[in-house]
């Protein structure tokens, strides 16, 4: 038996106080493996002692949502009596240790969340930020990193068989020792067929089904949850192994035994496996739980408890059955070549109890362990900022060739290498694929659709935790009524460094703050998430990174698009040119590639206006008068319209009156609330525009194969679409390949 | 009009096979009784008999997780078996994708599906020629038509030695061919009838195009070829 000593304990990550906590809780030392489930079950990752306090400052409520946070994944109603269910959720770590196998438990584990509710899921997106290609040092690692992030989702979500489709992928030099993967996915499911992880009815068999348990992943929860050190990369160990056949085996006996009647209650074994699983479902219905580990299936032979409890071994789920119906469950799995098999129990004690062969190895109170786990409200100062506020000096010298060098840069160039690595058109209900400003996925059982969007944008929260926040949530929801979706509710991924320092804590709470704020403004509660604390490599930070994904419905029909459709249509940008200055425009991708700085302040945002000129595109979108769609944000004016011209090879001949406005700002500035749209009836959108109070600037006309952008007869841009478009096509391979 | 308004006063029943690791027989299964308005069944993998089908498709997917070579071991399973029999005594089946993979790996097609010559998975429109239109899944087509049908595949390079493929040539076998190369296969091919030409192979996915909300109806000139072929007969 190991002996607990304070080495022991601080080997688990916990302090002295917790393990003092522990002691009270138990009222004597724990074991070992007491030791154990404790400290994955009080990891920052499983019990977001950090940023409980501050989340519960988060809208939750909404007309439409059906569940809300604190279960496996929130879920909302689309009508006609059906509801999807979504979630999003980091695999940071493991993928910065072995990139293909992070990404791709990354997948397996946001997938179960979604089908243990009972949902079929239907769409995937990933939001994934690497440190640059380009970079002289990191660059080939970072390339590495990518190339293996992308094929782990291909290949998990490919054999599943459910869409990736869309997403996003930033590089910024602070993800080069901590990249970030961040994925989503959304299931429909059934009015009144939702189900829970809760472990009720004393005397009710508990059953372990899906593969066997290895020694993989064990303690994944707790390195989550520290910082990376050189050690760490001797951790590939703790990230574990992806079966997505045996997941689709999993997802297809799951629901087909849910449909039997004979299941109570059914959790995914995810983050801290069997012991999370076990501890919640107990600890949620206020029920307790018996288990004996040598019914668990393993594949390794000498597992000793510990090892079975903390496994992070993938494809597993835990379910409570009613008794004397076992054998309607039994029957699936087995059709389906699964094991399924009674390790335990429930019971009426309120304690969770392992045992071995017969004999008690943790006896474990769930109700403390759950909802006793520690809470802090740890110190924050100022967010942390590093960069000065004033602007540099600085001249265009060639604002074409700014334009082509941000058409070929990391952010914005094609990702269609990414995408068309992932199978997106699987199930055919992608309407609008990668690539586009939401993905639209139609949910076959209604006339509805769902529209998708994920978005961050570290830069503008580095600047401002609280504003840059705001500015994403305004972007998601942007982007889903640029589609003609009603945007309904969040899901968030919050990517963070160490809350321990106050300047990092400080960043956390702001930007949630903000994030509080603009979903309440905009209506989109928020139903679930993730926490990923302790991003940084040897005590180097990541942008802050709050990751949104906002989902929006609207009737199924065919999609508004971004790409120019006929020459001879109106050009018209829906909310005018906006603000920029010198201050605003530290934080846009002109500064982060043409002058390789970063200063001032992210742009400025009004809310009201925001919601006005989005309400406008979606009554424009609902009257059919716009033939294309397209917001504006990364890059701006000039890069949203050479994307809009990629299409379908059409151009534009735009004439802007401003002013003696800045070129660079006029072009490249990142004025939120603006949305480019083409229309064969200007008149009609005008009309509507003025409804809502919003400007529907007149600026130019589609042409056949150039792009021309003029202020006051002076030329800005004159390029032919062909060669903009060529380089922006290829630029993400070849710049990989001249890494390979 | 919305083909889900169809009604057929003789409607087709085309047998759906469902391998474990199967994910696009629901989407066979929708193209062929909502879009088309024909009738579809699925048929599980361990069973020896089709039960009473006008035709089989044999889906895309992974059939058994296909961790050793694509549909090396489907070809063991008893429902292909039954796919041989209902084959050899004429009945149309259709392979697509994984269902192509498999019906190589079980000699009922020569030639095998190598990894994409750019070793990546790939998905994305592309254009195929109708290369023949005597067979039951192009005739409706006209030679040298231009299909826009979605691939999803990491192995669809095809491959077999030069004497195979003039013999596909000269017996005018194969169906249909890559507009543009993109995974690498010999001559561009892109689907392959058996020498009775009953069997078709092929790895584009004509169910992803069979609904107008999908970009591309062109699928539908496939499948619909399939089930006016059985109403002839």
């Amino acid at each position: 038996m190991t002996a607990i000593t304070p080495e022991v304990v601080a080997a688990h990550q916990l302090t002295p106080d917790e393990y003092g906590r522990i002691v009270a809780i138990l009222g004597r030392e724990p074991s070992y493996t007491e030791l154990g489930i404790f400290s994955v079950m009080w990891s920052e990752h499983c019990s977001y002692k950090s940023s409980r306090l501050h989340l519960k400052k988060l809208p939750t409520r909404g007309k439409r949502v059906l569940q809300g946070p604190g279960e496996n994944a929130g879920i909302i109603d689309v009508g006609n009596g059906y509801a999807v269910a979504f979630k999003i959720e980091s695999h940071n770590h493991p993928s910065f240790i072995e990139p293909f196998q992070g990404a791709a438990t990354g997948v397996g584990g946001i997938l179960r969340d979604i089908f243990t509710m009972g949902a079929r899921p239907i769409a995937v997106l990933d939001a994934l930020r690497f440190g640059p290609i380009e970079h002289p040092e990191t660059g080939a690692r970072n390339a590495r990193i990518l190339e293996g992030v992308v094929s782990g989702v291909a290949h998990y979500g490919n054999c599943f068989g459910v869409p990736t489709v869309g997403g996003e992928c930033v590089f910024e030099e602070s993800y080069a020792g901590n990249p970030l993967v961040n994925v989503f996915a959304l299931g429909v499911i059934e009015h009144g067929k939702v189900f829970y992880g809760k472990a009720e009815g004393p005397g009710n068999p508990v059953i372990y089904v899906g593969a066997k348990t290895g020694r993989d992943g064990i303690h994944g929860a707790s390195m989550a949850s520290a910082e990376f050190t050189e050690e760490s990369q001797q951790k590939r160990p703790n990230v574990q192994v992806g079966d997505p056949f045996m997941e689709k085996l999993l997802l297809e006996a799951c629901l087909e035994a849910m449909q039997t009647g004979a299941i109570v209650g059914i959790q995914d074994m995810g983050a801290a496996g069997l012991t999370s699983s076990s501890c919640e479902m107990s600890g949620r219905a206020g029920t307790g739980l018996e288990i004996d580990m040598q019914y668990v299936p393993q594949r390794e032979t000498g597992m000793t408890p510990y090892e079975i409890l903390l496994s992070e071994s993938q494809e597993r789920m835990l379910l409570v059955a009613e008794k004397g119906r076992e054998d309607e469950v039994f029957q699936v799995f087995h059709k389906w070549g699964l094991d399924a098999v009674t390790i335990g129990v429930v019971t009426d004690t309120g304690h969770m109890v392992v045992k071995d062969c017969g004999v008690v190895v943790a006896d474990i109170p769930s109700r403390e362990l759950a909802n006793e786990a520690p809470l802090y409200d740890r110190p924050h100062t100022k967010p942390l900022r590093n960069v000065p506020m004033e602007a540099p000096a600085f001249q265009s010298s060639d604002l074409n060739a700014d334009l082509d060098t941000l058409l070929t840069s990391g952010d914005l160039c094609s990702k269609a290498w990414i995408f068309q690595q992932y199978d997106w058109s699987v199930r055919t209900n992608t309407t609008l694929g990668p690539g586009a400003d939401a993905a639209i996925v139609r949910i076959k059982e209604t006339d509805s659709s769902v529209a998708i969007s994920l978005d961050g944008n570290g830069r503008y929260c580095y600047l401002d935790p609280r504003e840059g926040t705001k500015l994403i949530v305004a972007e998601c929801c942007r982007n889903l009524s640029t589609v003609g979706a009603l945007p309904v509710a969040t899901t968030n991924n919050l990517n963070f460094g160490n809350p321990e320092r106050p300047e990092i804590m400080a960043q956390i709470v702001e930007s949630i703050e903000g994030m509080a704020d603009a979903c309440s403004f905009f209506d989109v509660p928020v139903t679930g998430g993730n926490v990923s604390l302790y991003n940084e490599t040897l005590g180097d930070a990541i942008f802050p990174t709050p990751v949104v994904g906002i989902v929006g419905l609207l009737q199924t029909a065919q999609p508004i698009s971004a790409a120019f459709r006929h020459p001879g249509r109106a050009v018209i940008l829906l909310g005018g040119l906006g603000k920029c200055d010198g201050i605003h425009f530290g934080g846009t991708q002109y500064a982060k590639y043409i002058i390789q700085s970063l200063w001032g302040l992210p742009p400025e945002l009004d809310m009201d206006l925001e919601k006005r000129v989005q309400s406008a595109m979606r009554a424009v979108a609902e009257e059919g008068l716009a033939e294309s769609a397209h917001d504006l944000s990364d890059g701006g004016l000039a890069v949203g319209l050479a994307e809009c011209s990629f299409g379908n090879r059409i151009g534009a001949r735009i004439d802007l009156d401003g002013g003696d406005q800045r070129s660079e700002f006029l072009l490249f500035g990142e004025a939120p609330s603006r949305i480019l749209v083409s229309t064969a009836h200007p008149e009609g959108v005008a009309e509507i525009a003025a409804k809502f109070g919003v400007e529907a600037l007149r600026i130019g006309v589609t042409i056949e194969g150039e792009l021309v952008i003029r202020n006051r007869d002076k030329v800005l841009i004159d390029r032919p679409v062909a060669a903009l478009r060529e380089r922006w096509a290829s630029a993400l391979e070849s710049s990989l390949h001249s890494r390979m | 009009m919305p083909h889900s308004l169809l009604h057929w006063k003789f409607p087709m029943k085309v047998g759906v096979v469902v391998f474990p690791g199967s994910n696009c027989d629901h989407d066979a299964f929708h193209a062929v009784s909502h879009n088309l308005g024909h009738k579809s069944e699925y048929i599980w993998h361990d069973s020896e008999q089709l039960g009473n089908v006008d035709a089989v498709i044999l889906p895309g997917g992974f059939s058994y997780g296909d961790y050793l070579r694509c549909g090396a071991i489907a070809r063991f399973s008893p429902v292909m078996k039954a796919v041989k029999r209902f084959a050899a005594d004429g009945g149309l089946v259709l392979g697509i994708c994984n269902g192509f993979q498999v019906l190589c790996e079980s000699g009922m097609l020569p030639g095998a599906l190598l990894r994409n010559a750019g070793l990546k998975f790939l998905c994305k429109p592309v254009e195929i020629s109708v290369e023949t239109t005597d067979s039951p899944f192009t005739h409706t087509a006209k030679k040298g038509q231009v299909l826009t049908i979605p691939i999803a595949h990491g192995e669809g390079n095809y491959y077999a030695d030069d004497e195979t493929i003039a013999q596909l040539e000269a017996e005018d076998r194969i169906a249909l061919r890559y507009v543009t190369p993109c995974n690498g296969s010999v001559k561009n091919i892109a689907g392959i009838l058996n020498r009775e030409r009953n069997v078709l192979g092929m790895m584009p996915h004509p169910e992803r195009a069979a609904d107008p909300l999908m970009g591309s109806t062109d699928g539908q000139i496939i499948l619909s070829s399939l089930v006016n072929a059985l109403t002839a007969k």
